[in-house]
């Protein structure tokens, strides 16, 4: 346990050092400020609450921004420490390559969750404290949801980065199959859903399964856990018109997404355990 | 019972012998040169030594224990490793560094400055390894891996690019460790250097274990002749020439070799000759030559 905190805090540590957390927390701290005010600004004086609307914008920044930051940090972790050396030098440690893999996650997962923290809730309070609802009246419940579910967002991309830093032998080709990962997962999975659709003409294919197919890939379920996380967001990003039976449960979409942080980081684990060194 | 033991080990990489059968043994207290030339097998060697990757024949125990086996994290806090070539991280300090490391082996932290000490880098322990010149980056690895006073001491290539002074400073703690009497495993390409510190030589030659001994027997087995240099007046000079057959004559001195073990005999042969010598000079075939002359045997061998 000592061994996988001492893992855990140099990763900590190297994020602060590299100012990698101050500068991803700016960038969405001013990400979700000029979304915040841009999508507030014409509600005008609708009874929806300014935050519901914050909550549909920054779960749409989230979708595209989370993701790739999540893969840019955990793409290097093995490869990079491979090239440079020091993995071979780690493994010669008491620690174990499972132990090498959490100390990772934590440790990043952390970072992320500062960014993450500090960013939207800068966002959030801003939107909150100018509004002219009463600050207790606010959507906190949505708001509360979006960032619980962003960190788990940033866990999901976190895992499937281990993937390709353990598998791969460069640390180019993790790069590039990261930003393959990212455009599947935020852009193809869902273009290919539509032409699959489109192509239809409405009788063939199942309603239900549609959606699990929808739901499987863990933005999606991300998108549905946010947008009608309550009537107001719901309304906001055209999902009011749900029916109840096309709306999942919110128990099965963080389980989608807790089964997307397992899974993979399991299978980085155990392709790294046959990592040849 | 051996520290190091190795039983006709083997590992492919795909169709390429990496180390072929390979058989020896490191006894507690023993200083082992491993040479060869480059990709002769060392570092894959080493690698199975410390349980990096698994032999795909044979059996490898270090400290009687498997490398592979999980239980041998026991037996990792007390082995020091400095590998080949390795990057810290620029934005740590050397001090950061070495206490990461020193908290995953369990060993304690307070003991830092001492090492510091040890490989002269106290007064920049504090400063980023940015800042660090290479001989000073090679100085913290070896501070690295003497952390928690290891039994075991494995070092891949030390001096490799270092200057002189930074050399004669890697030399002098493993002078320290070995009188300590920490087993050692080292691999090198400076051979002439270390030829007073180790007890025996492994060579190395496209994965298989060419000769192992002492350089004393290793020379003596190789056959190789030592060098005879004499300084003398012209008159004597002649006399040597036409004794020991017309050798080589430089700046008045002749230079001719002497086969192993030959010697004594040629200084009384010398002696009896009973002319004015000015000064002599005996050259002992060091070992890199030994090296060269046994890896150049088994590639003839081998076409």
């Amino acid at each position: 346990m000592n061994r996988l905190w001492t893992l855990v805090c140099k990763e900590a540590r190297d994020g602060f050092r590299n100012r990698w957390v101050i500068m991803i927390t700016l960038v969405m701290t001013a990400l979700a400020l000029i979304l915040s005010f841009l999508g507030s600004a014409p509600t005008g004086t609708t009874s929806v609450s300014p935050l519901a609307v914050t909550v549909v914008s920054l779960s749409s920044l989230s979708i595209f921004f989370i993701p790739l930051i999540a893969l840019l940090l955990a793409y290097d972790g093995v490869v990079g420490e491979a090239e440079r050396g020091t993995l071979t030098l780690l493994l010669t440690h008491p620690v174990s390559r499972p132990e090498v893999i959490l100390g990772k996650f934590i440790g990043h997962l952390f970072l992320l969750t500062i960014a993450i923290m500090v960013g939207y809730g800068v966002a959030g309070l801003t939107i909150a404290l100018t509004g002219e609802a009463g600050f207790a009246d606010q959507e906190w419940d949505s708001f509360r949801r979006l960032l619980l579910s962003s960190v788990l967002l940033a866990a999901v991309f976190l895992s499937l980065g281990y993937v390709i830093s353990a598998w791969v032998s460069e640390r180019g080709t993790a790069a590039a199959m990261a930003i393959g990962i990212w455009l599947l997962f935020v852009l193809l999975y869902d273009m290919g859903l539509l032409a699959l659709l489109a192509s239809d003409s409405g009788n063939g294919i199942n309603g239900e399964l549609v959606k699990w197919l929808m739901l499987i890939n863990p933005t999606d379920s991300y998108r549905m856990f946010n947008l009608t996380s309550s009537s107001d967001t719901a309304l906001l990003s055209g999902m009011a018109g749900l029916s109840a039976d096309h709306r999942a449960s919110d128990a099965s979409l963080v389980l989608i997404m807790l089964s997307w942080v397992i899974m993979p980081l399991a299978a980085a684990i155990a392709i790294f355990k046959r990592r040849q060194l | 019972m051996n520290n190091i033991e190795l039983i006709s080990v083997t590992k492919d990489y795909g169709r390429t012998k990496a180390v072929d059968n390979i058989d020896f043994g490191v006894a507690p207290g023993e200083c082992l040169a491993l040479v060869g030339h480059n990709g002769a097998g060392k570092s894959t060697l080493i690698k199975m030594v410390l349980g990096l990757t698994r032999p795909t024949k044979g059996r490898v125990t270090v400290m009687g224990h498997d490398p592979m086996a999980t239980s041998f994290n026991r037996v990792r806090k007390t082995i020091g490793f400095l590998p080949e070539q390795v990057l810290f991280q620029n934005n740590m300090t050397g001090r950061e560094t070495l206490d990461f490391y020193a908290r995953l082996k369990g060993a304690s932290v307070d003991g830092l400055d001492d090492l510091f000490c040890r490989v002269d880098l106290l007064s920049s322990a504090d400063d980023r390894i940015a800042t660090y010149s290479k001989g000073m980056r090679q100085r913290l690895g070896l501070a690295q891996a003497l952390i928690g006073s290891p039994e075991l001491l494995i070092l891949d290539e030390p001096t490799s690019g270092l200057d002189p002074a930074s050399r004669q400073n890697v030399y002098g703690i493993i002078n320290d460790m070995k009188s300590a009497g920490t087993t050692i495993l080292i691999s090198s390409h400076a051979l002439t250097e270390l030829d007073s510190r180790i007890d025996r030589v492994a060579v190395l030659s496209r994965g298989k274990l060419v000769a192992l001994g002492t350089i004393a027997e290793l020379r003596q087995n190789i056959g190789l002749p030592s060098e005879i240099k004499i300084q003398a007046p012209a008159e004597s000079l002649k006399i040597l020439t036409r004794h020991f057959g017309g050798k080589c004559l430089i700046n008045g001195a002749a230079r001719f070799s002497c086969p192993a073990g030959g010697k004594i005999a040629i200084l009384k042969e010398l002696m009896d000759l009973n002319i004015p010598l000015a000064d002599i000079e005996m050259n002992d075939p060091s070992l890199e030559q030994v090296f060269l002359a046994l890896t150049h045997k088994e590639r003839q061998a081998d076409e």
